[in-house]
């Protein structure tokens, strides 16, 4: 899959976001006042801002407004409504505790739902491709939502549940690489079944269907980078979560804090580019690119 | 709505016959002139005279190489080449319908054909992921998704001739590969082909259930003589007559 740079960037900075505004909806910290403002500031530029770069991939941004009508039916459409109606009750919590040092307790706890029901559909419209075997498991919304817990609390300053998640992300992360490298083959779709040809002998593609490229292979049939895949495994790996967990275990300063939070995100993004450009479409078969 | 209908009244699709395709890409042609000046947007082409050109289409054809297994009675057994037309399927489980966020794709329940409401579609793309056939395309131009209509706009127009009132690929394929037909009609020509060649489905493992239907291509013949025409190349004269004959022993003599 081609890795856009908009959906990568939202995929990071809103799951962060939302994992932030998931603590803070807790009341963990339990903070009010100007020291509130800067925790939502934050979480809002994270959330907001991932949404807001989202939009960019799209080929009518004006018209998106029409994605919150098929809830029934669409992931996309359930993440967009999830996500607009966490940032409005946690904009109402977060005002209260703002400007009247008030705690609406259960409208926090909604929140919270909320916004681990929003990173729950982001990960749900990966998981739901047949077409992508790579991404087609429950380890995929366990990942986005383990590193979406993870980095909220990094940047809640919660501690010791940071580490904790942080090592169960990167668990959780390990096992998803393991099981998605073998992903496309025990899918069961190879060249035999794309092209029902498998019966007479071995299928090779032969002539592309034009001499240029097109649509499906710049959307679908990324190989660039491939190669490195491996060693970006390992800086995703140690940035995102060994170098936070090391930070974190030394003793508590705000630069340190930050330095993690940081290298946090620079990993999770690092691992999020090889999410899409490792993910093979099962289209590529047909291109015989697989 | 983008939930997709229990069952459709009809399901009209087409079959492609592997065996018959010769592969000229008449269909392709046919297909982009008539959906480009017709529903929906045009299907825009990008750099179409640059170092780089590409584009729009709602059809295309690849070719494979199909090489048998040897086996002790057939030691070289010849590749086959096939020809491979493909574009949307009309799958009755349509994952690309479900996953659209606006409504704007939908599968219509008098005949089954999936089409893309052109003023909803936001080009967010996630249906052409969906598609396992890459029977989508976004055009780089408009911004929305393309994807074959089954010439909704032929099949129904009493201002065309009742022989023009089928797809424009079955219409002009000059080799009789392609047809079009309702598929959920047990008695229907199409059908009938179907059954009687084996028609197959694409990914059957996919679970979309796709309408359209494949002809696989039939074995190939076997030949007892290698060159039928070897017996044919054999000196219809061994010896010359008439002013031949005497001018070839005249010149032996000189």
């Amino acid at each position: 899959m081609h890795p856009a740079p908009s959906v990568i960037a939202f995929t990071t900075l809103s799951g962060a976001g939302f994992g932030l505004l998931f603590w803070l909806g807790l009341g963990l910290p339990d903070v009010t006042g100007w020291v509130a403002f800067v925790f939502f500031a934050v979480g809002y530029a994270l959330a907001a801002g991932g949404l807001l770069a989202s939009t960019f991939h799209l080929g009518h941004p004006e018209r998106a407004w029409k994605a919150f009508s098929q809830w029934r039916s669409s992931w996309l459409s359930r993440e967009g409504v999830c996500s607009v109606a966490a940032l409005v009750v946690m904009g109402v919590y977060g005002a209260a505790l703002v400007f009247l040092d008030t705690r609406i307790a259960p409208l926090g706890w909604l929140g919270a739902v909320l916004a681990l029901a929003t990173v729950v559909t982001t990960s749900m419209i990966y998981a739901q491709m047949r077409t992508v075997p790579r991404w087609k498991t429950p380890l995929t919304p366990a990942l986005f939502i383990a590193v979406s817990l993870a980095g909220g609390a990094l940047l809640a300053g919660r501690v010791s549940a940071a580490m904790a998640l942080l090592a169960v992300a990167g668990l959780v992360q390990v096992l998803w690489w393991m099981r998605g490298d073998g992903a496309l083959a025990s899918s069961g779709t190879d060249m035999a079944t794309a092209t029902g040809l498998g019966g007479i002998g071995h299928v090779r593609a032969f002539a592309p269907p034009h001499t240029g490229s097109n649509y499906l292979l710049r959307e679908f049939v990324f190989v660039v980078g491939r190669k490195h895949a491996a060693k970006l495994r390992m800086i995703a790996l140690a940035l995102g979560y060994a170098l936070p967990l090391v930070l974190l275990a030394l003793p508590f300063s705000h630069a340190a804090a930050a330095l993690a939070a940081i290298s946090h995100l620079v990993g999770i993004a690092v691992s999020r580019w090889l999410f899409f450009a490792e993910a093979e479409h099962v289209v590529g078969l047909y291109y015989g690119a697989r | 709505m983008t939930t997709l209908p229990e069952t459709t009244t009809r399901k009209l699709g087409l079959v492609i016959d592997l065996d018959t395709c010769v592969g000229c890409h008449a269909c392709v042609v046919s297909c982009k002139g008539w959906n480009t000046e017709n529903y929906g947007a045009p299907l825009s082409d990008q750099e179409p005279y640059g170092a780089d050109p590409s584009g729009t289409f709602l059809n295309r054809v690849h070719s494979y190489e199909v090489q048998p297994l040897a086996t002790s009675a057939m030691p070289h057994p010849a590749a086959q080449l096939v020809h491979f037309p493909k574009s949307c399927l009309h799958c009755e489980d349509a994952p690309c319908v479900t996953v659209c966020p606006t409504g704007a794709s939908y599968k219509r329940v008098e005949d089954g054909i999936v089409l893309v409401n052109e003023s909803d579609c936001i080009g967010c793309g996630l249906c052409a992921w969906a598609c396992p056939y890459g029977a989508r395309e976004m055009d780089a131009a408009e911004g929305v998704m393309k994807k074959c209509t089954l010439c909704v706009d032929r099949i129904y127009n009493d201002n065309l001739p009742e022989e023009d009132r089928v797809p424009a690929c079955v219409r002009t394929c000059p080799a009789g590969a392609r047809h079009f037909g309702d598929l959920g009609d047990p008695d229907s020509d199409v059908s009938k082909l179907v059954a009687e060649r084996g028609g197959m489905d694409l990914m059957p493992e996919q679970g979309t259930k796709p309408v359209n239907q494949y002809l696989p291509p039939r074995p190939r013949d076997t030949l007892d003589e290698v060159d039928v025409l070897a017996p044919l190349l054999d000196p219809v004269a061994e010896e010359p007559k008439g002013f031949l004959g005497w001018l070839d022993r005249t010149l032996e003599r000189l």
